[in-house]
């Protein structure tokens, strides 16, 4: 390090160099993976292969496996792009990271376990009324998670309004522990199995176009899509579009970019901005809202530690998206959840990786740090001055 | 400067002023109530006493200008007008109406907007944007539309860039944006801080012939601005400030001729 403190100027540091080496490192390790899975998809006997795999060589993935891991990280994508959406807008609003905002998911995807249970009980949660029973499940976790999300903004962080950053930042790690301590205490510790949902739901798939038949006789089919994580990516992409919508083209959305720009001009032009604040909380917690019942459709079991791996990926979303751009959210949530896929199989296996779908969040935050050594803005990202951001 | 001959100079408000020296030429019209008044004003931050006894009074359609150096308690004047910075004592009057408490918008609903001091856009809005902000608390469209289109001819190259982002535009034309923002809200008082500051001096003098269009549709002008001889060559009146006081209140002929402000603000030893 002492390089670090010797040279000043144009010429790289210690710091510099290491900083170089691990990008080629990562980039090469990525590159090189993708490289030999083309390689053992085409002769899963080649030199490569069999030095990592042993004799016998590398399992190839089919295209019914490939295209299954594509809808699958899809849907999960889809979920941290909603989820991300929140940390994005909270941040471009008023500049902390919300840490507390996957707490705001889990509890929907609590209400929606309590709503399933009930609903169960009373004999709605299947047949005809099972899609009105859904939809109403639907809108009250998406109330409650609103409801939440306004509260926090109103008695954490509304109070240290003007203070450095850094104190709502951690703040919200506090609320954060509050709110999963808080479910601990009402619900127990344990996991929540959400009522079965129906088979037609659950089970079964869409498929398009039948290729052919495996060995043990189940059709392939060229597309083929679980209902559930079907509906998760309709929702999903209805619930984005909806926000896009409202942030580009409503009045409120105008003053809510207006105040993310500039708070005291946006005062000027009369816009309330306390109350534009509230908005956006309220928007980012409709759409962590949603998610969750996503997440419960698609994992049928909530504990109050749920919002936390997902909140981290989604945070992880918005800042490969580049925080605080909206599209940028929704687009590293889509990648992320992608990756997330994908990568085990793509990138891990090739190097001979055991296990390598363990590996997924492994594959989140090697895909953060990437980002962040390549291109810090994100994806999306402008670079913002500290002018801008102050 | 160059314009002089067009002003009629007026009397200075009947207001009881900290250093009142009314000139004794007659007024060229009968000026009404005032829109907006500061009686008495003193404002604090914290334990420092920024505005000391401030009267000011604006009155439709008058030109009108404050002179003052750094930390004299321009920009603090203008919060308080606005409402963004609330006084210690003394009365914000709007219309008769004192509105000490009221909010930003409650003023900017009446018709009192300011163009900021580096016009301030938002830079990652369009322009089309930035004008219908400027109009948020309008919910007359037609009207909008009207004001819109009034603006466009006013100034054809904003209309070129409205899908622009206001950030892309060069320093003039973000100046023209920040005009058709402000006017969007339909002010009849319009107030400016340092209208001439980070512009390029060749625009400084379109910057100002703006103002004055502006002021010839019947908005009353009230200007913070550095240059002092600019901003008194087309102003009926004038204030000068001077660390939280005001030490002169006159005619803008008076003050362009006072040999104490020619020394502390116009740079002539």
């Amino acid at each position: 390090m002492t390089a670090a403190v010797k040279v000043k100027g144009a010429q790289r540091t210690g710091v510099d160099w290491f900083l170089l080496f691990m990008r080629i490192t990562l980039i090469s390790f990525i590159g090189i993976g993708l490289v030999a899975f083309v390689a053992q998809q085409i002769d899963p006997t080649n030199p490569w292969a069999t030095f990592w795999h042993g004799e016998e060589g590398a399992s190839t993935l089919d295209w019914p496996q490939f295209q299954g891991l594509v809808v699958t990280g899809l849907s999960q994508g889809a979920m941290y792009g909603l989820i991300a959406l929140g940390y994005s807008m909270v941040y471009g609003v008023l500049g902390f990271i919300n840490f507390a905002h996957g707490e705001v998911f889990m509890i929907a995807a609590f209400t929606g376990f309590i709503m399933s249970t009930k609903f169960d009980e009373a004999g709605w949660w299947e047949g005809g009324v099972f899609i009105p029973a859904m939809i109403l499940t639907i809108i009250v976790a998406t109330i409650v998670s609103t409801f939440v999300a306004v509260i926090m903004e109103r008695v954490a962080y509304r109070p240290l309004r003007g203070s450095p950053r850094l104190i709502p930042l951690i703040t919200s790690i506090g609320v954060s522990f509050f709110l999963q301590n808080a479910v601990i205490l009402l619900f127990g510790p344990g996991a929540k199995g959400y009522a079965t949902f129906p088979d037609w739901l659950d089970k079964d798939r869409v498929n398009i176009w039948q290729i052919g038949t495996s060995d043990t006789g189940i059709p392939e089919y060229l597309f083929s899509i679980e209902n559930k994580k079907l509906m998760v990516i309709v929702v999903a992409a209805i619930s984005m579009a909806a926000l896009w919508y409202f942030v580009e083209r409503t009045k409120t959305g105008k003053a809510m970019r207006a105040v993310a720009e500039d708070k005291e001009i946006a005062s000027l032009m009369g816009i309330d901005v306390d109350r534009t604040i509230v908005t956006t909380f309220a928007v980012g917690g409709a759409m962590a809202g949603i998610a969750g019942i996503l997440w419960g459709i698609l994992f049928k079991s909530v504990i109050a530690t749920t919002g936390f791996l997902p909140g981290i990926k989604a945070f992880t979303a918005a800042v490969v998206g580049g925080v605080g751009n909206l599209g940028g959210a929704m687009a590293g949530g889509v990648s992320l959840g992608g990756a997330e896929a994908l990568a085990p199989l793509m990138v891990l296996d090739p190097w001979g990786i055991t296990g390598p779908s363990q590996l997924r969040d492994a594959v989140v935050f090697t895909l953060l740090i990437l980002v962040l050594l390549i291109k810090p803005t994100g994806l999306f990202g402008e670079r913002l001055s500290s002018e801008d951001r102050a | 400067m160059n314009d002089d001959d067009k002003k009629s100079p007026e009397f200075a408000s009947g207001e009881t002023d900290v250093a009142t020296t009314e000139t004794g030429e007659a007024p060229a019209k009968d000026k009404g109530n005032p829109i907006l008044e500061f009686r008495n004003i003193n404002t604090h931050y914290g334990a420092v006493h920024i505005l000391k006894d401030v009267n000011l009074a604006i009155y439709p359609g008058e030109m009108v200008c404050l002179l003052g150096g750094n930390a004299s308690g321009k920009s603090t004047t203008l919060k308080t007008l606005l409402g963004m910075v609330t006084p210690t004592t003394g009365e914000v009057v709007l219309d008769g109406e004192v509105v000490n408490d009221k909010p930003t918008s409650y003023r900017v609903e009446r018709g009192i907007t300011m163009v900021p001091e580096n016009r301030r856009l938002f830079k990652r809005l369009s322009v089309a944007e930035n004008l219908q902000l400027g109009a948020y608390l309008r919910n007359d469209k037609a009207g909008i539309q009207e004001d819109l289109e009034r603006i466009y001819s006013m100034f054809p190259r904003v209309y070129e860039r409205l899908s622009q982002k206001a950030g892309t535009l060069s320093g003039g034309e973000q100046q023209m944006v920040a005009m058709g923002r402000a006017l969007m809200a339909q002010p009849r008082v319009l107030l400016m801080d340092e209208p001439s500051m980070g512009l390029a001096p060749a625009l400084v003098q379109t910057n100002f012939e703006l103002i004055e269009q502006i002021h010839q549709e019947g908005i009353a002008i009230f200007m913070v601005e550095q240059n002092a001889n600019m901003a008194l060559s087309l102003a009926d009146r004038g204030w000068v400030l001077q660390t939280g006081r005001v030490v002169l209140d006159d005619t803008a002929d008076a003050l362009l001729a006072n040999p104490d402000l020619r020394k502390s603000y116009l740079g002539e030893a």
